[in-house]
Formats: C-alpha cells, structure tokens, sequence
C-alpha cells in the first residue's frame, strides 16, 4: 500500500507539473518559473534506499551557509513566513541547549557553544507522529521517510503533541498570503493542516539530492543507512557522531558530527 | 415522552433561551474562527493544543462519573441512588456531546473530520477515544432513555437494558483511562509521561464530575419539588470526598517522583506551573488557587459533621469542582507542552474569543441537560402523583 501511495505521488505530481506548465506561459513574471519543468523522463531514475538518513557537519557552517540552506527549503516549499509564535518552519537553527537538551550541556567547550545546530525533521525510524495520527495523513514509506497527505490530514495537531522534536508547523492561516514568491513547481499547504519536512521526497523521485543537502556544498550528506558504501555511512565510519533526544527511542534519521 | 420538554415554565424556556443566546454569541465566534482559522486562538507552534483539549478532557471526567452512582446502584442494588440514576445518566450525554463539541471546534479542518472513520487508524489513540467516547454515548442515550420509558409506562426495564448497563460501566473507565493515553503515550511530553495519568484523570472525575452533578441536584431541588433523598445526598458526597482523597495522593506521589528523583524532565512542568519557569509565571496563580481551593474544600469535606451540613457542603463543592477544574482544564495541557522541546517557554493563555467558543459548547451542554432533566422530571412527578 505504501508503495502504490509512493507512485501515486509521483503520478500526481507530474500531472500537476503539467498542469502548471500549461498556465506558466500566461501567468508571466508574477509567478517565478524555475528550472525546467520536469518530465517523466527524469522521474525514471529515482534515487530509491532502504532507509534514507543525513548527517550534518555541524563545524562546517555559518550563518550565511544555514541561510542558503534554510532559503533553499523554504522558498522551493512555499513554506510561507509568518512571524511570532504561529509561524512555519521546516528547517531552522537553534543553540546547543535547545537542539540537544537532553545532554544538559554544561561547562560546554566553547566552539560548540557557540555554534548553531541546524533542526529539521528527523525522518525517525519508530516516528511518534506516525503513530498517534488517527488518519494516517502522516505516513512513514518504505524508505524510510517521514512524510504527509496534506489533503488527508484533520488538522487535530496530535502529531505537533507527539513529536518530542518540534518538527512540525500548524497551517493556523492560510499561508498563500505570506508566500513571496510562489514555486509553482510545488504546492503550497492550505489552512488547518500540519506540515513539516519531507526530506525533499520529490526530489528523491526525480534521482535529486534534497535541496538543503546540495546548498550545503558537502557541509551535509545524505544516503541509505543499511548501505555501508553510502556518503552516510562513510562519514559516520569516521566521525563521532550525536542525535537529538536518543532517550525518546525513535531513532532519528539525522545525525550531528559535533 | 419528549413532549415534556415542549410544555413548561417561564423559568424552564427561560433558561433555554438564555442558553441559546449563549450559543449563538459563541456560534457568530466559531463564524470568525471557521474564516480565519485557529489563528484568533492563543496557540501556537510549541502550545498546539489549549483550551478547547483541556475542556473536552475536563468533560470526559464529568460523563464517565456517572458511574459512581450506577456501580452501586445496579451491581450493590443500592436504592437511594434510584431517583439520581437518571440526572447521573443524562448529565453523562450532555458531557460526551461536549466532548465531542470540543474536539470538533479544535480541529483545524472540521469538514475532514469523518476521515477518522474513513481512515481509522488502530494505532491511534484518539481513534479509540472516538470509538469510545461515541459507544458511551449511545450507551447512555439507550439505557437511560429505556429505563425512562419503561418507569414511565410503570413497568420494569426490559431485560437486554442489564447487560447494556455492565458494558456501560466498563466503559465509563474505558473513556477516561483511553482518554489519559491520548497524552501518557507521548515521549517527550514529561507531565504526561507518568504510569498514574489514567489513575490521576479516574481519581479527578469521580471527585469533580459527581460535585457537579450533586451541585446541581441540590439546585433543582432548590427550585423544583425534587428531592434526591438525604441518603443519596450523604452516600454521594462521602464517595466524592474519598475520590478527592485519592486525586491529592495521586497528585502527591507525582510531586515526590519528580522532586525525591530530582530529574529534570520530571520537575520542570511541575516548576513551571507552581513557581514559573525561566521567569515565566503566568500559570502559577491559578495552580496556587487550585491547590488551595483543593485542600480547603477537603478540609470541609471530611469530617462528617460538615460534609453532612448542606451550607457547608455546597461551598465546599464548589470549590472542589474549581479547583480540579483548574488542574485539568488548565494546568494539564499548559504544563505538557512547557516547557517546549527546546526547553523554551511559549506562554498560552486562551484569548477571547476563544473563550466564547468553549462557552458555546458549554452552553449546549446546558441546553442538552436542562431539556433531558426536565424531561425525567415530568416523568417522575406523573408517575410518583407529584413527587
Ligand atoms: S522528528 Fe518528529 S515529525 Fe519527524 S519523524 Fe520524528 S517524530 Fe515525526
Ligand atoms: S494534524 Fe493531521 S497529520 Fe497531524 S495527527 Fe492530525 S490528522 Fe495526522
């Protein structure tokens, strides 16, 4: 059932694809075209795993690197930008002590104290927010990845309550408003339901890294964890690396050289 | 039967209107909140669910409380209880369509709502709560209104009403202990995170929801010629002042694991909601007044003398049901989500309108109770010549 929902995904999204390049022509400059529009031929090789996971070189960004890749998220997500405590974010940076509490972090070594930590969804392997949906608008696939049916979802935000990472946004308005510019190469959400990161599952079909993945320029990686030749599984051979809350027993899908 | 509720006093279709002028305040609300979205509520990204989940928590307690008069009544034949049953059965309905009234005024896309049902997840707790909460619905419409009829009609209940009564009194613990797993099941939700929920949210309604319940009896017969009976007025509230005994405990043993265990997680949501958090003290008010408003009200309840004197009773009562109500319908949701998973504070306080919403719901619940009582009320006094 996962599998056939995967293809229908894509089926849809080209469709959509076809459907938006119809109404490019006259929509002109107010909406942004893209790259080219993808066919079906670039959804014939799509990057496939059995369990998809990154890892993040926490020493190897800076302020302008989080904003490359959190702009490359947002803007091709239409996540729109809402400010103060209702607003929307799939990817973000917090300090140490908020991304890793459970570590207590005192007498911490400066360097990483004064770093930023880049948070996301975690594509967790047992994921809370799987679990406790009562409608299955989120789902988990069998690769591995987290992600959601906007148009299934109730709005109910048990998932917001489930997640002990704070990886999910509420859609408390309707976002259009607060989009710059919209991709129409993507859907944006509408109001009342929850979203979140998908690490980039379209761009996955389409044999793409995700998008934060190649802004990082290699500061992150991305790969199949069971695969011990994936970029991975190479990194985490040779660095010691931490996840969020390993106590809550999800298994998170990102990991943080530190 | 239902004829009884079209004919009655000004004082009756007054306290109708006053509840349909409620609702429709809060319905032109809803209007604004169906247009605008949850954005008029005081939640947000890290306080996800507020008010409209603590008021539908707090109901749970009120309609699975109905038991404590059932279980003595049907299982120890216990026949003071027998002119209460039905108040205890009706206010049962009344509550689960509050509850339901509240969930469907937090979901941000109401008209999805069926997709429970369509796309019913076992996994999922609140699936279950829906299951359960419906089933003790029906339930109590089926029973109560059976054994209405058939006391009206001067016979004895049909027999299939027995085993329908010793499912629904499985299934009054059933809702509120599936009702606690909607929030002991999450990791990373500290105050949530606790073994004794389900006991904590069981030991609360059968101390809260049978105060409200003989509060209003007590009111009734204040301006009715109903009369519970002296023996069912003691029996009821020595059972409410053992609930509260217990609610305290059970709120005591959370404090000690928490503070004798010294762990972080445990302690923050209790700090935050007694002494304030990384200076935020927004909740603390409330928790001392409930705390307060808890121990005096036991402080009246036990000694027999008091709880037995109706003027001592009633203010103790009342402030028995603020003060549980203060703890679940305000402190349980806040402290869950404070501090946040970053170990952050966002502050949640209800705004208005989001008041007026909840109060729309409650007033329904008003409109549904004032109609049901009146109906079992008529039926008792044709029956018993005037009571
Ligand atoms: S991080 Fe949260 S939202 Fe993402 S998979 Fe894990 S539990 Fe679900
Ligand atoms: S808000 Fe949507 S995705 Fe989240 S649990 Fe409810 S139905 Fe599922």
């Amino acid at each position: 059932m996962q599998s056939s929902r995967r293809d229908f995904l894509k089926l849809a999204g080209v469709s959509a694809l076809g459907l938006s390049a119809g109404t490019l022509g006259f929509l002109g400059e107010g909406a942004r075209a893209a790259d080219a529009l993808p066919t079906a031929t670039d959804f014939a090789k799509p990057s496939t795993a059995k369990r998809w996971a990154m890892v993040i070189d926490t020493a190897k960004f800076d302020d302008a690197l989080f904003k490359k890749c959190i702009d490359a998220c947002h803007s091709n997500h239409n996540v729109p930008e809402i400010e103060g405590k209702q607003q929307i974010k799939w990817i973000w940076t917090e300090d140490f002590e908020g991304a890793f509490p459970t570590e207590r972090p005192a007498y911490l070594a400066e360097e990483q104290e004064h770093r930023k930590y880049l948070l996301l969804c975690n594509h967790c392997e047992n994921p809370a927010c799987v679990r406790v949906c009562p409608t299955k608008a989120t789902f988990k696939n069998n690769e591995g990845l987290v992600i959601m049916d906007y148009h299934r979802c109730i709005g109910c935000r048990y998932c917001m309550a489930g997640c002990p990472y704070g990886a999910r946004s509420f859609n408390f308005q309707d976002p259009a408003p607060h989009i710059k510019n919209i991709n129409l190469q993507y859907p944006h959400r509408t109001r009342g339901v929850v979203e979140k990161c998908t690490f980039c599952v379209e761009k996955l079909a389409q044999g793409k890294l995700p998008l934060c993945v190649e802004a990082s320029g290699g500061a992150m990686v991305f790969g199949d964890l069971t695969d011990p030749n994936s970029e991975v599984r190479k990194v985490l051979k040779h660095k010691y690396a931490i996840r969020r809350k390993p106590d809550v027993g999800t298994e998170p899908g990102v990991f943080y050289i530190i | 039967m239902i004829e009884k509720a079209l004919k009655g006093s000004p004082r009756y279709f007054g306290a109708l209107m006053a509840f349909l002028a409620v609702m429709g305040i809060g319905a032109g609300f809803y209007l604004v909140q169906l247009n605008k979205g949850l954005t008029i509520t005081g939640l947000s990204r890290d306080v996800s669910w507020g008010f409209y989940i603590a008021q539908f928590t707090y109901m749970v307690g009120v309609a699975a409380s109905a038991v404590m008069l059932v279980l003595p009544y049907y299982f120890h034949h216990y026949k003071a209880y027998s002119k209460m049953i039905i108040m205890g059965e009706f206010l049962a309905i009344a509550a689960v369509i509050m509850c339901l009234g509240f969930i469907v005024i937090d979901i941000g896309q109401p008209q999805r709502m069926l997709n429970v049902l369509i796309f019913s997840t076992p996994n999922s707790v609140l699936f279950w709560d829906m299951v359960v909460l419906n089933g003790y619905l029906i339930l109590n419409v089926v029973i109560g209104w059976t054994s209405l009829m058939a006391y009206w009609k001067r016979q004895t209940p049909p027999a299939w009403v027995k085993p329908l009564v010793y499912t629904s009194i499985i299934w009054a613990f059933s809702i509120h202990t599936v009702t606690a797993f909607l929030y002991a099941g999450l990791p990373g939700r500290h105050y949530w995170l606790t073994a004794i929920l389900a006991a904590r949210f069981l030991s609360s309604a059968f101390c809260s929801g049978p105060a409200i319940l003989l509060l209003m009896t007590l009111l009734i017969s204040k301006v009715t010629k109903f009369d519970p009976g002296k023996e069912a007025v003691k029996t009821l509230s020595t059972t409410i002042t053992y609930a509260m005994c217990v609610n305290v405990f059970f709120f005591f043993l959370e404090v000690f694991t928490a503070f004798y265990s010294g762990m972080p997680g445990h302690k923050d949501p209790i700090l935050f909601l007694f002494t304030g958090y990384e200076g935020h003290t927004y909740m603390t008010p409330f928790m001392w007044t409930a705390a307060a408003f808890a121990l005096t009200s036991l402080f009246l309840l036990v000694p027999p003398k008091w709880r037995e004197n109706r003027d001592v009773l009633v203010p103790a009562l009342i402030l028995l049901v603020i003060g549980t109500w203060i703890d679940k319908g305000m402190g349980l949701i806040a402290a869950g989500f404070t501090p946040n998973p970053f170990e952050k504070v966002t502050e949640y306080l209800p705004t208005g309108p989001e008041l007026m919403i909840a109060l729309m719901i409650y007033a329904v619940g008003g409109f549904v109770l004032t109609v049901l009582w009146k109906i079992a009320l008529e039926v008792r006094a044709e029956v018993e010549g005037g009571l």
